[in-house]
Formats: structure tokens, C-alpha cells, sequence
């Protein structure tokens, strides 16, 4: 009578306590260069050591610029990057080098290397750590002072969350990405619509999409408030794993086995459950500065004062300022200046092909001031360059990076300038999350590949 | 970490909702490897009306005079007012360490992202959660009358308004004695070596395949 959720968790229970709470154990501790520095500082200064060495995996992902890696012009970035490499140095923690084939944005490399398997529980100081969710592993996000926490005792003292089930049925229609899907939830069930909850995602849309796909779902669980995502596993979880670098070798069928009761029970009891009709979905498009302000591409910009929820129109209201839109603007007419295709969220091979297969023999528009396709590892750079998308995106007017986080959040150099308009196949759309000023649109790969062609959103389906 | 004391503050009221951790400190502040410095740059887009020129040392940011904390009267606020949601988005500390270093002691909303709210009490930060109605009220008073006060008092988790209303508020038992006594978390789960210790050797042997190294 256990959810997939509460069996991850009592695999995990080290001890309980008498406030509710537990002392967690984490098997897998990903690292990147934003979150940590802190946290090693604060071991050396307490004279601790990391009680596990041999599970951490380290990564540069948010400064690393994605061209010209050679030189890191700004000195603050490259002050953060040489503290990683510092610390892992000085703690034998195991770091992929910026310019490893295998180096890419931490939630892409995890489960592309088998660092991040089923039945796991998975953290790293960055909240799309939820992506991790998609293997049937416990994966969340944590803050700089529980990165030092998990460094220091492989331990987190945790509450549990409840559990919510969306059931996702009936068939996606042509054009339809898990992008649009897991977009269309967040509108429906709103930003803190999740807040407090462990989400598993199930039914028979789930059942058929690829791991990527359902890695995509559970990356944007936190923005439906949820720190966790989860899938349970099945042929196609073990197909992808299998065979990867850090993925087990022997007795391979053994351990398949025992990952195949990573499921819910027939009859587990959820505290929420919310049914959705993937039949209805259509292409998504966010207008304002939340993910939860998403709509469909045909509808028009909505006007607050059909909103009858003060706090919420006030939202609206500040957003449609911030957006520069009127009510009633149709996606068509917004004009943009930038396309980016990449992040945690859609920089994986399925969403490069699909964005491909849009731009194929076509031309950027000359309203385009920059379409850029950031990988989301250097092997799926090496890859894509194998299958020839590469050379179809650059033909078409792209420009062909290196990976990395971007301009999901620009600390790089890859950002918007004040008042600029992007198209983007990243999970925020924040005010200034792109760039100080810069305006998001948060869309799938294909109907952001198809506004770098048009110079507007279209509808992927007439497309 | 430092203890949380019963303190009268002054209320900044922010009125949005769905204020998100990029906001409350952006990304180009991010990349400080020290735990302090960032009240300064608190809100930037909304605090200040230029950019931040980073490869010019000690310049003058232009305020906008229109930003709650702008205001005179807000530069010794301890306690932020705000709408659902507050601190939704990203993992980032970085927020709670923004929030502390300009003063702020507490912050209350309706609802807040769970990750900030975990984050908050690791930093001696208390995020409290109150009723829709009575976020109203707040909002209403300090609007009205500007250096409006109220007192927190954890250990009996109340807040007492300066014209004597009285609201409660709840919190996890553990959360509420590691505030009030300024506990050292890690030292605390490391009391517990043994058994985790006793776990691992357990867990090995069922499910030998999470021991590899990396």
C-alpha cells in the first residue's frame, strides 16, 4: 500500500525522529560551481571532512562560457570555477573538466553517465534536480548549507512531503512535446500548486514517452512548487540505463529486478490526485513572468480584470508591464529578438532532433538578432554533430555552442539585454532571469525552433 | 548559527505575490563564493534604476525612489511582508544570506517556496506563515501607517501588532528549537555516526551496486 515516493523514502530512513522529521541518506551528491564554494569554506572551518568521498560528482556548468572556452573573460566567474577545482582537488572529489567531452549542465550528465540511477536518492544545490525523479530516483534540490550537511555526514534531516499523482491519459495530439505537457499542468495547477508535495507522474502518456521526455516532466516539477518528480520505472528506464558508464555491470538482470518494484502499489493512497487529458493539450506558450502564466499559442493575451482574485490580477497586471503586451495580443504579433534552444529542461539529442526537423532547409529570419543551440553535454554536442543536426542548424543560421546552462539564467555571457524578447526552451521565465530587463517566452523546442524561422510564434501544428 | 530572540521590528510591505529567489537576489550576484556582501544588491532590478556596471569599482547605483525598501523609513526594517509563494524558483541561499545581510530577521507571507523556506532556518532566518486575512490586515496597517511594528515571539508563536492584535502561527517543533537555540545541524546529525555507519553496512550488502566509486 506504499506510493513510489514513500518506498524511496523508507529505503533511505537512517533514524527517526520524535519531531516528525528523519535523518535521510543520500547516495548521490552532484556538484556544481554556484553552490558549493560556501559549503566547503564552512567544512574547512569546522575541520570536517567529506564522510563519502566516492559519491560525489562535480561539474562546471553555470559560468562556463559556450564559445571561446579557452579564455574566461570575466575574473568573478573564473574565481568560482578555479574554487571548484580547488575544492574537489583538495578533497578528491571527482570533477569533469570544462573542456571533458563528458562536461555538461549537472542534471544532463547525472543519468547520461549513470551517476544517477533508480531507487537512488539524489541531491545537488540547484532545484532542477527534480530531473533525477524520471529514473525512479528520489532527486531534489537543496540550498549551500545542506550541500555542506550531505558533504559532511551523507545525511539530510528531512520532513516528508505528501503525495500527489498526476495521471496523465489518453494520447498527445501532433506537435505536442512533454514540454507542452508539463507547461499545461503548471497553468492548470498553478506555481505552489505542488508546494509541500512529492509529485509522481503516471498514466499511459507517461508510459509511452521516452526517458527524456519524462526527464523534461520532472525537471519542471519545482515549478509547479514540488521539489520532487518522480517516474516509476519500467522497460524503458532500464533500456536507457543500461550499459552506461557508471551504470552497474554485473548481475545486471538481478538489479533490473529489483528495480522493476520501483512502482506505486495497485492500491497506495495518494493525498492528492489530478487527472489530465493529454488529448486537449495544445502548444504552450508562457506570456508573463511566472510558468504558471502559460496559454495556449492560439489564445490571446489575457486581460486581468477578467480575473475576479486581487492579488492575482495585481500579478497579471505587473507582468503585462513588465512583458510590454496588451491584452488581447495575439503571439503572432509579438515580435522577438533572440532564440535560444537549451538547459536542463530541452538541451537533450530527442529535443535537438525535434527542433532540427523544424529548421531543416530553412532560414533564420532576419528579425532574428541571435538563434543559438546550446547542448546540453558534449556528448550530446558529439552526437548531434554525428546525426548531422548540427550542420542543419548551422546552415540554417544558428549558432552551434558549447554546452552548458546559458542563457537558461546568464551567468555566462549568453544573456539578454534590456528589453530584448526571447523565445526560450528553459523553465523560468522570472523577470530578468534571462538578463536584467530581458523578456521570456517559455515554449517547446519545436515551436521555439519555428520563431527563430517565422520571427514570431506560430502554431507548430500548421507549421 | 546565531539564536533567535523575541524582537520589535518594522514591517517593509512588498506587495506581490510569486516574488521568486531570482528576484530577490539575481544571478550576477551569485558568483561571490563568501556568505555575506549580497543586502546590497537585495531586490536589485526593483531597488535600483541602472545596471550594475561590474568592471567599475565603488560607483554610485541610482535608487528608485518608488521601491518599498528605498524609502527611509524601511532601511532599519527587520521584518518583510509579502503575498503567496514568496521565495519560489531556484535553490539559491544566496537569497536568505541577501535578506539577512540587509537587516531582515523574518519574513511573512501566506505561503512560501519549500525550498527557501528549508533554506531560511539554516541561517537563524525565520519565514512565517499566516493567514491570508491576516497577511491583509498587515499590509493594510503599515500601508496606512508607515514604521508599523509588530513583535515576533517564536517561543510562543505569536505576532503582536503595535495597535495589540494578536496572531498565531505554526511551525515544526525541530525548525522552532534549532531557531531558538542556535544549533549546529551538522554536529547534530554527526551524533548519529553509528547509524549511519550501520546503514551503509546494511545497505551494502542489498544493494551493492550504489558502494561503486565514482
Amino acid at each position: 500500500m506504499k506510493t513510489l515516493y514513500d518506498k524511496l523514502w523508507d529505503d533511505h530512513v537512517v533514524h527517526d525522529f520524535d519531531d516528525g522529521t528523519a535523518l535521510i541518506y543520500i547516495d548521490r551528491h552532484l556538484i556544481h560551481e554556484v553552490t558549493s564554494a560556501q559549503a566547503f569554506e564552512g567544512l574547512k572551518l569546522a575541520s570536517r571532512k567529506p564522510w563519502r568521498v566516492d559519491t560525489n560528482l562535480a561539474v562546471p556548468d553555470h559560468n562556463v562560457p559556450t564559445k571561446n572556452r579557452e579564455v574566461i573573460e570575466d575574473p568573478i566567474s573564473k574565481l568560482q570555477l578555479e574554487t571548484l577545482d580547488k575544492n574537489c582537488k583538495d578533497t578528491g572529489i571527482t570533477k569533469f573538466e570544462m573542456l571533458d567531452p563528458r562536461q555538461g549542465i549537472v542534471h544532463v550528465i547525472g543519468p547520461e553517465q549513470g551517476a544517477s540511477l533508480p531507487g537512488m536518492t539524489i541531491v545537488c544545490g540547484d532545484s532542477h534536480t527534480s530531473t533525477n525523479g524520471a529514473l525512479g530516483a528520489l532527486g531534489f534540490g537543496i540550498g549551500t548549507s545542506d550541500v555542506e550537511h550531505v558533504l559532511a555526514t551523507q545525511c539530510l534531516v528531512l520532513k516528508k512531503d505528501k503525495n500527489m499523482l498526476i495521471s496523465i491519459n489518453r494520447e498527445i495530439t501532433k506537435g505536442i512535446s512533454a514540454k507542452d505537457i508539463i507547461l499545461s499542468i503548471i497553468g492548470e495547477i498553478g506555481t505552489a500548486g505542488a508546494t509541500g508535495y512529492a509529485i509522481e507522474f503516471a498514466g499511459d502518456v507517461i508510459r509511452s514517452l521516452s526517458m527524456e521526455g519524462r526527464m523534461t516532466i520532472c525537471n519542471m516539477s519545482i515549478e509547479a512548487g514540488s521539489r520532487v518528480g518522480l517516474v516509476a520505472v519500467d522497460k524503458t528506464t532500464l533500456d536507457y540505463v543500461e550499459g552506461r558508464p557508471y551504470a552497474p555491470k554485473d548481475n545486471w538482470e538481478q538489479v533490473a529486478n529489483f528495480w522493476q518494484e520501483l512502482k506505486s502499489d495497485d492500491d497506495a493512497n495518494f493525498d492528492k490526485v489530478i487527472e489530465i487529458d493529454a488529448s486537449k493539450i495544445e502548444p504552450q506558450v508562457t506570456w508573463g513572468t511566472s510558468p504558471e502564466m502559460v496559454i495556449s499559442v492560439k489564445d490571446t493575451i489575457p486581460d486581468p480584470l477578467e480575473t475576479s482574485d486581487v492579488v492575482k490580477r495585481e500579478g497579471y497586471k505587473n507582468a503585462l508591464t513588465y512583458m510590454n503586451l496588451k491584452p488581447g495580443m495575439k503571439f503572432n504579433q509579438i515580435k522577438i529578438d533572440k532564440v535560444f534552444i537549451g538547459s536542463c529542461t530541452n538541451s537533450r539529442i530527442e529535443d535537438l532532433r525535434d527542433a532540427a526537423s523544424i529548421v531543416k532547409g530553412k532560414k533564420v529570419s532576419k528579425d532574428i538578432k541571435l538563434a543559438m543551440v546550446v547542448p546540453g553535454s558534449g556528448l550530446v554536442k558529439r552526437q548531434a554533430e554525428d546525426e548531422g543536426l548540427a550542420k542543419i542548424f548551422i546552415d540554417s543560421g544558428f549558432e552551434w555552442r558549447d554546452p552548458g546552462c546559458s542563457m537558461c539564467l546568464g551567468m555566462n555571457p549568453d544573456q539578454l539585454q534590456s528589453g530584448e524578447r526571447c523565445a526560450s526552451t528553459s523553465n523560468r521565465n522570472f523577470e530578468g532571469r534571462q538578463g536584467r530587463g530581458g523578456r521570456t517566452h517559455l515554449a517547446s523546442p519545436s515551436m521555439t525552433a519555428a520563431v527563430a524561422i517565422a520571427g514570431h510564434f506560430v502554431d507548430i501544428r500548421d507549421f | 548559527m546565531k539564536v533567535f530572540k523575541t524582537f520589535t521590528g518594522i514591517i517593509a510591505p512588498l506587495d506581490r505575490s510569486n516574488v521568486d529567489t531570482d528576484t530577490i537576489i539575481p544571478k550576477e550576484y551569485l558568483k561571490s563564493i563568501k556568505r555575506t556582501g549580497f543586502g546590497k544588491n537585495l531586490f536589485d532590478a526593483w531597488r535600483y534604476l541602472d545596471n550594475n556596471d561590474f568592471k567599475k569599482q565603488n560607483v554610485e547605483r541610482k535608487p528608485n525612489p518608488n521601491f518599498v525598501l528605498n524609502k527611509s523609513l524601511y532601511h532599519d526594517a527587520e521584518i518583510l511582508l509579502a503575498r503567496e509563494n514568496f521565495g519560489c524558483g531556484s535553490s539559491r541561499e544566496h537569497a536568505v544570506w541577501a535578506l539577512s545581510d540587509f537587516g531582515f530577521k523574518a519574513v511573512l507571507a501566506p505561503s512560501f517556496g519549500d525550498i527557501f523556506y528549508s533554506n531560511s532556518f539554516k541561517n537563524g532566518f525565520l519565514p512565517i506563515r499566516l493567514q491570508p486575512r491576516e497577511i491583509d490586515i498587515l499590509f493594510n496597517s503599515s500601508q496606512t501607517s508607515p514604521g508599523f511594528k509588530v513583535t515576533i515571539n517564536l517561543e510562543r508563536q505569536f505576532i503582536e501588532t503595535q495597535d495589540n492584535k494578536e496572531f498565531k502561527f505554526k511551525i515544526d517543533a525541530g525548525l522552532k528549537t534549532r531557531l531558538l537555540e542556535g544549533l549546529d545541524d551538522i554536529a547534530l546529525t554527526l551524533k548519529h555516526s553509528d547509524a549511519i555507519r550501520r546503514y551503509e553496512m546494511n545497505r551494502a550488502k542489498l544493494v551493492p551496486w550504489l558502494f561503486k566509486e565514482i
